[in-house]
């Protein structure tokens, strides 16, 4: 029986008829899946329609890179050239960050002064740019302990292929009088940031190195059991509050034209450049946990 | 008395204070319970409100921009926010589409989030709302690139919080997206710095108008230019990079894309809107011809958007694939480049940011109520078993559509109007709306139908008892779709008071 739009209409808003499908009592068959016994929903293309978007994919892919090559070394090719004195980005705000920028900010490493004094919010962001990315990487792998029915914890799986540092001779030794040495130079470039090249940035990596080599060799409960996940937590929130709060009083005070109380002292002392200094030690402490922590994550799934 | 007091100039001060605040709560946040995180979150959003409205009244009351340096160093050695009319507006908005959107998926989350990953759900909350103040405040291009990061991690991570294998696929898909877009806009930023040696708004300003009119950058800057607007485009879902959208949407819970859709591809627009206007000036973009490409995407993916959302066959699916559409209305409206056409553009920002999150909380809301079945067959009758979520969602997609009373209305009016005053190009215009409404209509009344037709089973209902915050949240968001669809004479004068101060 042919039935009118209306009719059809009215069936479909009772829901039996779809107007999506030709008829309501023939559907297609599900296509099943051979390996999995899954349902396919989507229509599977023929193995010929497949090769075809397929080739046409990667040649248009490669069309497209090339085009975009050819663009930005065309772009680069026609920047002004390297060096030049005449050169666009040779201006005051270069000229006022290398001439005055030790008596302005008080440190020797003008690079220094420039992310943690000219452009500190640019870096504060970039801070919490690593905390964004401490707690993505947290939410992606973090897992609780694997325990067995009955409760009892499962013992880790080493994947095959994957060289335990702990039982290596070689390794060992050679790391255990390395790890000090690398502690005091991280130490030595955190706290020289002001005056040397490093700053927390560095400092940061090489101190988180060598937590990184000492979890290897002396076995992740030992490091674990000095490391643990609530002292990294606490660190991060004492470093980055830190961070947060003394930079917007600084942001507060400059704004405003109000008299700061952090003093520039004298240029080249260890304990000078006002700010920076503290700052270069907040951010060690934030990369020194991220890299520690982002290698525990992928590890095993947790600090502890 | 009252007007002395935001006269004040200890207010130009609260965009700082706005963006510390949700630093710190994003790092006290760390230690927190998952309840405690949850709670700080809304009482900072809260502050969050009142400090950027705060800002609004002041600047209103002023009718001047104001400048705020960020430190001891002024406008080309140190890094600067700037605030007109827009700035709070903006941030006020995203501030209340936040926090409704938060509250009223609080249950989804509670079932979506592993208990110990609860507090992270919230301080990538928080991050995404410190990036969205920074966006918005900024007055520094690379403090804005900063931010998009800040933003690109945060709302990764707030997709793939959900545990599974789909939603961490389309987190995937929706990271290379969102990494090519920012990597072309930091490429763009860095040929701009190579010939101009400037990162601050007014500087550039100059210093591109001067190299643009010297006649030696002309490629580098079309390169530059393009690499900027393309990688902000890219990330906010512009057609043909919208592929992301429907897995992404679809999949996350449904704040994360209430959040996604409705506030974080507006804020990567805004600063596209801030950085066409504060740093390549109107008339420089219009000579490089951008706009123009622009203009032609953005009417194809309001046309193919719709088409697709057409044959979606999930509720979510289809309303994702309606983002693009209507992320296509906005960037039309940026190639128009027309003063009459920017209004329409703030207008379809707001409208898109307070009834998406609707559409998703809603949908999710009627999916819930579905045994969790998103198919549209699983989803008839839905509205007669939870008749508050199947209202918000009608009163949504009439928005969408652009019935009269609702915001979206207005905008679509707008856009209608401004074509009149466009030259050469105004029936294409006219065209493209006419058939992009026609489209809206078709899916979304079919889904509304669908959602009112058929018999319910009454003990399968959902009252409002078991969803009272579902059902304030939600509904806090119509009325100020249908208020500012009902008055929108106040903010038409704001929106061209704010577009004056921006041209300066």
């Amino acid at each position: 029986m042919k039935k009118t739009f209306w009719q059809k209409l009215s069936a479909w808003h009772k829901g039996e008829f779809d107007f999506t499908l030709k008829t309501t009592d023939h559907v297609d068959p599900p296509i099943i899946h051979e390996y999995t016994g899954k349902e396919h929903t989507i229509q599977a293309l023929s193995r010929k329609e497949r090769a075809f978007s397929g080739a046409l994919y990667n040649v248009l892919c490669v069309l497209f890179c090339l085009i975009l090559i050819g663009v930005l070394l065309g772009a680069v090719v026609s920047l002004p050239p390297h060096g030049n004195a005449e050169n666009p980005a040779v201006n005051e705000v270069m000229d006022r960050y290398v001439e005055e920028g030790m008596q302005e900010t008080g440190a020797v490493n003008t690079v220094a002064g420039m992310i943690l004094d000219y452009r500190a919010f640019d870096t504060l962001g970039e801070s919490f740019v690593l905390f964004t990315a401490v707690c993505a990487v947290t939410i992606l792998m973090k897992n609780t302990k694997r325990t067995a029915p009955d409760g009892t914890p499962l013992p880790m799986v080493v994947a095959p292929g994957i060289v335990d540092y702990s039982k290596d001779n070689i390794v060992k030794t050679v790391s255990r009088f390395l790890i000090p040495f690398i502690f005091v130079f991280g130490v030595y470039v955190l706290l020289n940031g002001h005056l040397s090249p490093g700053g927390g940035f560095s400092g940061g990596a090489i101190l988180g190195s060598a937590l990184i080599l000492f979890s290897m060799v002396y076995g992740e409960d030992r490091a674990a059991a000095i490391f643990s996940e609530r002292l990294i937590k606490t660190v991060v929130l004492v470093s980055l509050s830190f961070y947060a709060i003394a930079k917007s009083y600084s942001f507060f005070t400059g704004a405003n034209h109000l008299h700061s109380i952090i003093s520039q002292g004298i240029p080249g002392r260890i304990l000078s450049a006002g700010l920076i200094l503290p700052l270069n030690v907040a951010v060690g402490f934030v990369v020194c946990c991220t890299m520690y922590s982002f290698y525990m994550y992928f590890r095993r799934g947790r600090i502890q | 008395m009252l007007q002395s007091l935001f006269a004040s100039d200890f207010i130009e001060n609260f965009p700082l204070f706005a963006i510390i605040l949700c630093l710190l709560c994003a790092v006290i946040s760390f230690v927190l319970s998952g309840s405690g995180a949850r709670r700080l979150t809304y009482v900072l959003v809260s502050v969050g409100m009142g400090l950027n409205c705060s800002v609004l009244l002041h600047n209103l009351i002023t009718g001047e921009r104001f400048t705020y340096m960020m430190g001891h160093f002024p406008a080309p050695w140190g890094n600067e926010i700037a605030a007109g009319l827009l700035e709070p507006a903006f941030a006020l908005l995203f501030g209340v589409v936040i926090l409704c959107s938060v509250a009223a998926g609080k249950s989804r989350i509670l079932l979506d989030v592993r208990a110990d990953k609860q507090n992270f759900y919230y301080i990538l909350v928080d991050l995404a709302q410190v990036a969205m103040f920074a966006l918005c405040y900024t007055n520094d291009i690379f403090t804005g690139y900063v931010f998009i990061e800040i933003c690109t991690l945060a709302s990764c991570g707030l997709l793939m919080i959900r545990e599974g294998g789909k939603p961490l696929v389309a987190a995937t898909r929706y990271m290379i997206f969102n990494l090519i877009g920012s990597g072309m806009f930091l490429i763009g930023i860095t040929l701009l710095y190579g010939v101009t040696g400037h990162l601050l708004f007014p500087q550039l300003q100059e210093t591109a108008a001067a190299a643009w009119s010297s006649g030696m950058y002309h490629g580098v800057m079309v390169v530059s230019i393009g690499l900027t607007v393309s990688g902000l485009a890219i990330k906010s879902g512009l057609f043909p990079f919208h592929f992301w959208m429907p897995d992404t949407y679809g999949t996350a819970t449904p704040s994360s894309s209430g959040i996604l859709s409705g506030v974080i591809s507006k804020g990567y627009i805004f600063l596209l809107i801030k950085i066409i206007y504060r740093v390549y000036g109107l008339d420089l973009f219009m000579e490089t011809g951008i706009q123009n490409i622009l203009f032609l995407f953005g009417i194809a993916g309001m046309i193919i958007g719709s088409v697709s959302a057409i044959r979606a066959r999930t509720i979510t699916k289809m309303t994702a694939f309606s983002s693009a559409a209507q992320i296509g209305y906005i960037f039309m409206g940026i190639g128009m480049g027309t003063r009459e056409a920017m209004i329409a553009v703030f207008f379809h920002i707001c409208a898109h940011a307070i009834t998406k999150p609707v559409l998703f909380l809603a949908g999710g809301a009627l999916i819930d109520a579905s045994d969790g079945k998103r198919d549209f067959n699983a989803l008839r009758g839905a509205a007669h078993r939870n008749p508050q979520a199947g209202f918000a969602f009608l009163c949504g997609s009439l928005s969408m559509i652009g019935f009269p009373i609702f915001t979206g209305f207005i905008s679509k009016l707008y856009f209608a109007l401004s074509a009149f005053a466009f030259p050469h190009k105004s029936m294409l215009v006219l065209l493209a709306l006419a058939v992009s409404t026609i489209l809206n209509v078709i899916y979304f009344m079919y889904v509304s139908v669908i959602l009112y037709s058929g018999k319910t089973d009454p003990a399968r209902r959902v009252g409002f008892r078991q969803q009272r915050t579902f059902t304030v949240a939600v509904f806090v968001l119509v009325l100020v779709n249908v208020a500012i669809g009902l008055h929108s004479q106040p903010l038409t004068s704001l929106f061209e008071a704010g577009l004056d101060l921006f041209l300066g």
